[in-house]
């Protein structure tokens, strides 16, 4: 069993190969064939991964199911290993990459275009994401990121909206920007520590930081890592690109994108941030917290003018990226977890927020909130979970937003308990931009061309009675989610000290 | 004295087949009648450069040797510069093939041992321990390809380019020549050995003749680099050449030109004073512009050859930072980017060939929509791309990763971000034709016709980029073994 455990984490990673490579062999025009194939090479890794969860061991301190064997030699004794593996922190966040990746395949059923080049596409950046959260090596890491970089570039920029070429090479060059500097920290890191394994580097780097003078290379590895990851999540001065991917992309891309592309960004901050350089970290709270508060501020008041649909989801998410923020910068165990659930329940939420819209717009053909209106009237079942969705972005008790945002704040409070007051406000804020944009979708007046409109199929809701299912499941039994990450917190926190 | 029929001739071998198979089709081409069709000259070249590839690979592990006065030498380092050369000039006679029957259609037998006699300029070059052979295997290289870059006899482009090419590579040679004068007159020898040992013996009483030396010969050097500030006729040149000549231009001279780059740095080596301060800040600056021109004036290109000239201004510059830095990793990490960025330059230049050549246009239009006519052209034409542009799993990113991995430190921090930062830049230019490729319709329906060769040429070109990425440690290992064993 062990045995064929430590082939897990390497097996969910490149399971959606194999759809590429069936999907290779079928002609360009058998597009329900493309469908059904997208969908079943979705469901390896998902099981998998199901699995793994079973068998993931709770108390075992560390990466677990690891693998490693070496991979490039470079030069005198230095080489680069390929090695996976999982802990608590990539656990849930691998599981939320196939549930979504799955859902959204689901959803590609508004696709009807090269559908071949597609599912292929999306199957590496499924494959790409997976990777991210699974390589226990920086060099993969990397790699498995700049993979979902491209894969998404060709998605947005070719089954987008109008727009999309612009909103691809947006995302191309910010997020291009991005793995620049995490390029220039990684080989730092390299050189400093002479390994690529995220436990080395932290034993290694611990070492370094205890020194009384520490090498300027540190500070300026740690400000590239942070600048990487804060276009990645998006922090406020860098979130345009972001806003645009989401209102330009395909619904399954946006899904994919707001669901876990944006929560790399959280990992990378754990992973890297906390992770390596707790005491950096530490130094920098004023800026996190002022930052984190910012985006909350900011996305929220946007979020409550924005005249369409897309942007009022867009701009919650940068709001919402700010709770993960006030989280981690509390530096404490219950607002890592926060964080953490946060970006795992937001992962949920826009997903199935994305979803609907999409459906919607097939539909109405329009996202203008001043268009739309009275659709509860023909649309009962898709308003219905429209508005639950907006409860859940809410932090309505009961859903796993609340939950979230409350360990959160929770933790910042035990530090900051100013701040996170101020930081509250954003959830007063939530409520109002939301149940705005969901009553004006559903209630008041309906225009004429809305008559002949026919509520969503059983094979569209499916998917979104799954996420709706999976956000109560966490608001109501956290335990699920929590278990898993526990431990690997606690050690987090142990490093951080103080 | 040595006599000349005591010479180890296995040594001298790979240059041997070069010369006689050139010789050979010089005086076939001129007897036999102009109705028997040129091609077999090709085929012959290329199974010449084959063979002497070949002998070159069993000469790996061959202790170093010195033959002819000390003029000719045989190390690790100069296999490694041969083996490239040959391996850049092989994929260019291969597209070459693909292609004669309609560009150089009267002239194609010159063309082939015009090509010969280039590399066997520059194999005789790289082995050279002497400044006399050194600047006869230069000219002989220079010289042949001032003629292929003008070769397409009735084209004013073409015409327009080999005028170019000539006066200021003849300048660029008559800059080195100077230099190299000069430390002639410092040691009085011509042994690159001996004006080593006499520039060390000579610093501190006559430095300006030394600095007067270097900066001549680096106004040369720079120039057959295409690197800024001195590469200003490359644009021109590129676009006028017929494609072949043009990717044999960015790769076989470029490579050429850091051999020279190199053995010449060995010579300065001795020096203790104005290395750290004058020589490689020069060749650091030089590396920046390089990097910052070539990606800031490639953005505005719509020509492809252009583009592809600018590319291969900013890749001079990416490939001068570990020579600038002179960093323990400055061998293994320029080999490998030489190596592998001969593999997606010659790559995309075919496929760009292919493309020109159907649809009678250079721009990047005739790029739109190409992955419904040739998806596998067009999947080969993104992996060179994207190789080029510096993303994971190509050899092209692992290239990158080499030479921020050798010079990163706090000292050339400053280098290091503009070579990140100008490698962004580029993603919009590659990018852009990527975005032709896969988000715009085509035009026609037509499918892009290649021939036999050039489809090799490419494929091996794409499984070398792919391969490469993902086990960059086949050429690390090579280099290691030769030069450390």
């Amino acid at each position: 069993m062990t045995a064929l455990n430590q082939w897990l984490p390497t097996l969910i990673t490149f399971s959606p190969l194999l759809g590429i490579i069936i999907l290779l062999f079928i002609p360009r025009e058998k597009e329900r064939v493309h469908r059904s194939i997208g969908i079943l090479a979705t469901l390896p890794p998902l099981v998998l991964s199901v699995w793994m969860y079973n068998s993931f061991n709770q108390k075992l301190v560390g990466f677990q199911m690891k693998q490693s064997f070496d991979w490039i030699r470079l030069f005198d004794d230095a080489k680069i290993s390929y090695s996976m593996g999982v802990d608590g922190i990539s656990m849930p966040l691998t599981l939320l990459t196939c549930v979504i990746s799955t859902l959204a395949v689901i959803a590609s059923l508004y696709i009807r275009r090269r559908t071949k080049q597609y599912y292929m596409l999306f199957l590496l950046l499924q494959t790409g994401m997976l990777g991210v959260f699974l390589s226990s090596t920086f060099f993969l890491f990397f790699i498995f990121f700049e993979i979902t970089l491209v894969a998404a570039f060709f998605l947005i920029g070719i089954w987008g909206y109008l727009e999309k070429e612009r909103a691809a090479n947006l995302f191309l060059i910010y997020n291009g920007i991005g793995s620049a500097f995490m390029l220039i920290a990684m080989i730092g890191l390299f050189l400093s520590t002479k390994t690529w394994e995220y436990h080395d580097m932290q034993e290694r780097l611990v070492m370094w930081l205890n020194l009384a003078e520490q090498p300027v290379l540190l500070w300026v590895i740690f400000i590239c890592l942070f600048i990487a990851f804060a276009i990645k999540l998006p922090i406020f001065p860098f979130h345009s690109w972001m806003l645009r991917t989401h209102v330009e992309a395909p619904t399954p891309v946006v899904m994919v994108h707001s669901g876990i592309l944006l929560k790399m960004g959280a990992y990378g901050l754990m992973r890297f941030g906390v992770g390596m350089f707790p005491d950096y970290m530490k130094e920098m709270t004023w800026i996190l917290i002022a930052l984190g508060l910012i985006n909350i501020i900011y996305g929220a008041i946007l979020a409550f003018v924005q005249k369409e649909l897309k942007r009022v989801l867009a701009y919650s998410s940068v709001s919402h990226m700010g709770i993960i923020l006030l989280g981690i910068a509390s530096l404490n165990q219950i607002g890592l977890k926060g964080a953490l659930f946060q970006a795992i329940s937001h992962g949920l939420i826009s997903a199935l927020l994305f979803y609907i819209v999409g459906s919607l717009y097939e539909r109405t053909k329009t996202t203008e909130l001043a268009m739309l209106g009275g659709l509860a009237r023909r649309m009962p079942i898709l308003s219905g979970l429209l508005l639950v969705a907006g409860l859940a972005l809410l932090g309505l008790p009961g859903l796993s937003g609340f939950i979230s945002e409350f360990l959160a704040f929770l933790g910042l409070f035990q530090v900051q308990p100013i701040f996170a007051a101020v930081g509250t406000i954003g959830l007063i804020l939530a409520a109002a931009y939301t149940l705005r944009a969901v009553l004006k979708t559903t209630f008041g007046p309906m225009r004429e061309s809305f008559q002949g409109l026919r509520d969503i199929r059983l094979n569209e809701s499916i998917p979104m009675l799954i996420l709706v299912g999976l956000i109560t499941l966490i608001g109501v039994y956290p335990k699920i989610v929590d278990d898993s990450i526990q431990l690997t917190l606690y050690q987090m926190v142990l490093r951080i000290g103080g | 004295m040595q006599q000349v029929t005591e010479i180890d001739w296995d040594i001298l071998a790979p240059e041997l087949i070069i010369m006689i198979a050139c010789a050979l089709l010089v005086i076939l081409d001129l007897v036999l009648p102009s109705m028997i069709s040129r091609r077999w000259i090709g085929l012959f070249s290329l199974v010449a450069v084959v063979t002497a590839g070949v002998w070159i690979v069993t000469q790996f592990g061959h202790s170093p040797v010195a033959l002819l006065e000390n003029t000719y030498r045989l190390t690790p380092v100069t296999l490694i510069w041969k083996l490239i050369l040959l391996s850049g000039t092989f994929l260019v006679l291969l597209i070459s093939l693909g292609e004669d029957q309609e560009e150089f259609a009267p002239n194609s037998g010159e063309y082939y041992y015009l090509l010969l006699a280039a590399v066997l300029g520059g194999m005789f070059m790289v082995s050279s321990a002497d400044l006399i052979t050194l600047y006869v295997g230069l000219e002989l290289f220079s010289l042949s390809s001032y003629v292929l870059v003008g070769i397409r006899k009735r084209r004013g482009d073409s015409n327009e380019a080999a005028w170019k090419y000539v006066v200021l590579g003849g300048m660029s040679s008559a800059f080195i020549l100077y230099g190299m004068s000069f430390l002639y007159g410092l040691s009085g020898s011509t042994n690159l050995a001996n004006i080593q040992q006499y520039i060390v013996k000579a610093q501190g009483t006559y430095d300006w003749i030394i600095y007067l030396s270097f900066f001549l010969m680096i106004v040369g050097f720079g120039f057959k680099l295409a690197s800024a500030p001195f590469h200003t006729w490359v644009p021109d040149v590129y676009q006028g050449a017929a494609t072949p000549i043009t990717s044999f231009l960015s790769v076989v001279s470029k490579s050429l030109a850091f051999a020279l780059l190199f053995i010449m740095i060995g010579v300065f080596d001795g020096i203790d004073e104005g290395w750290e301060s004058i020589f490689l800040p020069t060749l650091m600056i030089m590396a920046a512009l390089s990097m910052i021109i070539g990606n800031t004036a490639a953005l505005r290109q719509k020509n492809m050859k252009r583009l592809m000239a600018y590319s291969s201004i900013a890749q001079a510059g990416y490939i001068l930072i570990p020579i600038a830095t002179l960093n323990k990793l400055y061998f293994p990490s320029t080999f490998f980017y030489l190596f592998v960025y001969l593999f997606m330059t010659i790559g995309a230049f075919a496929v760009i060939m292919l493309v020109m050549r159907q649809e009678k246009n250079e721009d990047m239009k005739a790029f739109a929509g190409l992955h419904q006519r040739s998806p596998w052209l067009a999947l080969a034409m993104t992996i060179f791309l994207i190789s080029l542009a510096g993303i994971p799993l190509t050899a092209g990113f692992f290239g990158k990763m080499l030479i921020i991995m050798g010079a990163l430190g706090m000292e050339h921090l400053w280098l290091i971000v503009i070579m990140v930062i100008t490698t962004i830049v580029s993603y919009y230019y590659y990018f852009s034709i990527i975005r032709q490729m896969y988000f715009r319709k085509a035009n026609t329906t037509r499918r892009i016709r290649t021939s036999w060769p050039i489809g090799i040429a490419i494929s091996m070109s794409a499984i070398a980029t792919i391969g490469f990425g993902v086990f960059p440690e086949w050429i690390l290992n090579l280099v290691e073994s030769l030069l450390f064993k």
